[in-house]
């Protein structure tokens, strides 16, 4: 691994702004898109995009200042008092996977949808069954 | 302070190309720009010592989510406003009605 211990420990601040608020910023941007973009697969991108800053907040809050990776070595027993948290870890690498299924579902729910009534507009799609 | 100029960079990087696959009507453009947010969400996953999470969004995020959409996009319309002018059409005609 790259060690950017130092780096890290001298500008601590500015890097935590800059995760956390990247972070904050793909969640909001995301959120618009969800409620004010007309284009089924633009909706669909936005939920994507939402869900990529929602990681990024979970890894970021798990983050520990000078932490190594959340890896057990031979001749390095002692990894649990310096690495960082792997809950959050674990957590997002199933949420991705999660992710991914949602993304495809709702995808195919949008060619059905296109397919039936021939737009991908929310303002044409008025008819409750279909 | 090499690594300092290059987290800030792939930070603007990652809002800009956020912001580019929001507001791009051509939607195949909208669907890379998604790639590239994960491409850079990636080394952000490595950089705050998330190495399996990396790989993963790398492989998901990058690959398997771009291709699907393109497939979705093949299926249905690349304009995003290619039914927004009938709509908004029809709609003044209604009002003059």
């Amino acid at each position: 691994m790259i060690d950017f211990h130092t780096i890290f420990e001298q500008y601590k601040e500015i890097i935590s702004i800059a995760v956390y608020g990247t972070a904050v910023f793909l969640i909001i941007i995301g959120l618009y898109a969800v409620l004010l973009k007309k284009h089924l697969v633009k909706i669909v991108i936005g939920l994507s995009i939402m869900d990529a800053g929602i990681h990024l907040l979970f890894v970021a809050v798990g983050y520990i200042s000078g932490g190594t990776a959340p890896i057990f070595s031979p001749g390095n027993e002692n990894a649990a008092n310096t690495m960082v948290d792997p809950v959050p870890q674990a957590l997002v690498l199933t949420a991705i996977v999660i992710g991914f299924a949602v993304t495809a579902l709702a995808l195919s729910l949008v060619i059905r949808l296109y397919k039936h009534h021939h737009t991908a507009n929310i303002d044409q799609l008025k008819s409750l069954k279909w | 302070m090499v690594l300092l100029i290059f987290l800030i960079a792939m930070a603007v990087i990652l809002i800009v190309a956020a912001i580019y696959s929001i507001v791009q009507k051509d939607l195949l453009f909208a669907v890379l720009g998604t790639g590239v947010v994960s491409l850079i969400l990636s080394v952000f996953f490595y950089i705050l010592q998330a190495p399996d999470v990396a790989i993963t969004e790398a492989a998901i995020g990058i690959a398997l989510t771009t291709i699907i959409f393109i497939i979705t996009i093949r299926n249905t319309t690349r304009d995003e406003d290619k039914y927004n002018d009938d709509y908004i059409n029809r709609f003044k005609s209604d009002k003059d009605a």
